[in-house]
């Protein structure tokens, strides 16, 4: 297993108490997985990536354990995590366009950031890696403003993994694109999980379409929690907790034709998570709540490697 | 019926605007009353700025804009009757205003004669209309609401003018897809209310669900045109297939096959009606050419 992560909890602190962003969630990735974390604004998708990465001045490591290839990432030591960081575990923001130094030109800022880590830069593989991305050599004698949304996001994935990372956070990094940029984006992380610039990968977003595209095991977050759990085509054609159900059955395809049938949305709207209910938290919103939705599911395993949160799956 | 005739923009840019920049290049749709037509694009295609010229917001470089035959002139009898809301209902209020005076700003420049009770009846009325009950929403702060309530008072807000036409830019990109899918819906009932709506989107697939007609736009210009069933069953420019392979999908996943640039329709080209209703930007046939 590349990634283990145990019960891991995460907080913001807010004048008004403790936000439970990340609220105990157990899942491990294996060795050359990419797997897809979907879900909504809010649910902690994108603070459970940055728990494993770097944790903001708000966040507080509340509990639970990250492990990456045996060795534990102490993702709450802003300094010890230095370590790991680039060259054990590395992200893509979600904003390339503010990901690059505008001061420098591209290639001296990739030169300045492998030295900062110890690393002697390599010209040839760099060129290999722009030619991979089918970015021009010249972009290295340019300053970030004066590339395109697309060449910037490709750029960055570039620099993100030169140092080879086992563990590789995607943090939305498509949803600024167009879709046709977006698939050859989406398809250039393949391609690095292939020729083993990564070894495995995080792949975050909110589109469970494009997450079904790239990943090999879908996890579905709700309000901090773990959903539901499985590999990308038994998540979307056999999902088994009604808020999978209803999510995907909310989203409209191309395709397919819409005349007079029409589909619904889920009513309601997560809790909020400065005191969030005790049970299930997606219990006000599901049409099969029953008394013991009161209590806490926990995460069972269905069938094997299908996880789900519910009493009722 | 609201007309774009050859609509363009041209923008001045360069150190002292020594060139010029199309943005819209000879747009012409027409959207009646009843009607969802989805405008899609990417980004730089020139959809909003299409939108925008509609609302009077932007000027209109060339060509010609009309409502029921009359050039459109923005001022209050205009937006009395076409309307627009726009991508990110979280910045369209003001923080410290509750929702009641966000609506009474417009009986105070709309509907001045009204009564109270008349007034609170009418508000009412466009409440339900977009689904939200009244006690839900008056009396709160925008940042008590969730977006897609939000977005959906704004849609109220621009019904209580009674307007024919809505241009709707990108309404649902800032909101969740549990949400968003009533956000469409409720297009879909204004619609069969009367209304037309311009529905601006690089969504296909919101495109495909909710609107009746189709129009695809590449830098500036109409590359397709037609009945969303013809359009998205049947894409004839290489642009539009190209749209249509790249989104994600549900049922099928991407095929291995790297993609093509497309190459820009050679010049001249024309907009051809292929099949009756569908039309798409092509170089004309020779013998056509030699006509003009």
């Amino acid at each position: 297993m590349a990634l283990r992560v145990n019960d891991l909890r995460v907080h913001y602190r807010t004048l008004k108490g403790e936000v439970k962003a990340l609220d105990g969630v157990t899942f491990e990735v294996g060795d050359g997985e990419i797997l897809g974390l979907a879900g909504e604004s809010g649910c902690g998708k994108t603070t459970l990536g940055k728990s494993l990465i770097r944790m903001d001045g708000r966040m507080r490591h509340a509990g639970g354990t990250a492990e990456l290839d045996g060795a534990e990432l102490p993702i709450g030591d802003d300094r010890a995590m230095d370590r790991f960081r680039f060259r054990e575990v590395s992200i893509i923001p979600q904003y390339a366009m503010s990901a690059m130094n505008p001061t420098r030109k591209i290639g001296r800022m990739v030169d300045e950031l492998l030295r900062a880590r110890g690393a002697e830069p390599d010209g040839a593989e760099l060129r290999r890696r722009l030619d991979l991305v089918e970015l021009p050599h010249t972009v290295l004698e340019r300053y970030p403003i004066e590339l395109s949304g697309g060449m910037k996001q490709r750029m960055v994935m570039v620099i993100s993994t030169l140092l080879d990372p086992s563990l590789l956070i995607a943090d939305e990094i498509t949803s600024a694109l167009d879709v046709s940029t977006q698939k050859a984006v989406a398809r250039t992380l393949t391609e690095f999980r292939e020729r083993g610039f990564v070894r495995s990968m995080v792949f975050i977003t909110h589109d469970i379409s494009l997450t079904y595209q790239i990943a090999d095991t879908i996890m579905v977050m709700y309000a901090g929690k773990l959903a539901e759990k499985a590999p990308a085509d038994t998540i979307v054609t056999r999902p088994r907790h009604p808020y999978t159900r209803l999510l995907i059955s909310s989203l409209p395809e191309v395709g397919v034709r819409y005349s007079d049938r029409r589909l619904s949305g889920i009513p309601g709207s997560p809790p909020a998570l400065l005191d969030p209910p005790a049970g299930c938290r997606f219990r006000d919103r599901c049409p099969l709540a029953f008394d013991r939705c009161a209590e806490e599911p926990p995460a069972v395993e269905v069938a094997p490697g299908h996880h789900v949160s519910c009493w009722r799956s | 019926m609201l007309r774009l005739d050859a609509v363009t923009k041209t923008y001045r840019v360069g150190a002292f605007g020594g060139r010029t920049l199309t943005a819209v290049d000879g747009v012409s749709l027409d959207l009646v009353p009843g009607e969802v037509v989805s405008l899609i694009g990417e980004s730089g295609s020139g959809k909003t700025t299409v939108g925008r010229m509609i609302l009077g917001l932007t000027p209109v470089s060339g060509g010609s804009i009309t409502l029921d035959g009359a050039p459109v002139r923005p001022g209050k009898d205009y937006y009395r009757q076409v309307q627009g809301v726009f991508q990110d209902p979280f910045s369209c209020y003001n923080p410290i205003f509750k929702v009641d005076r966000v609506l009474q700003m417009i009986r105070e420049e709309y509907f001045p004669g009204t009564a109270g009770a008349q007034w609170e009846e009418k508000v009412a009325e466009s409440l339900e209309a977009v689904r939200l009950a009244p006690a839900l929403v008056l009396g709160k702060y925008p940042h008590q609401l969730s977006g897609g309530q939000l977005q959906r008072l704004l849609i109220a807000r621009a019904l209580l003018l009674g307007p024919r036409f809505l241009v709707a830019d990108e309404i649902t990109s800032m909101l969740d897809a549990s949400t968003r899918i009533d956000v469409l819906n409720l297009l879909a009932d204004l619609k069969s209310r009367g209304l037309g709506v311009l529905f601006v989107t690089h969504d296909l697939s919101l495109g495909n669900y909710v609107s009746e007609r189709a129009v695809v736009l590449h830098r500036g210009r109409v590359v397709e045109s037609g009945p969303t069933g013809l359009v998205f069953g049947n894409p004839l420019h290489p642009y539009t297939a190209r749209l249509l392979d790249s989104v994600p999908r549900l049922t099928a996943r991407w095929d291995g096959v790297p993609q093509e640039p497309v190459p820009d329709t050679p010049e001249p080209s024309v907009l051809v009606e292929a099949e009756p209703g569908h039309f798409v930007r092509r170089v004309p046939a020779p013998e056509l050419r030699s006509v003009s």
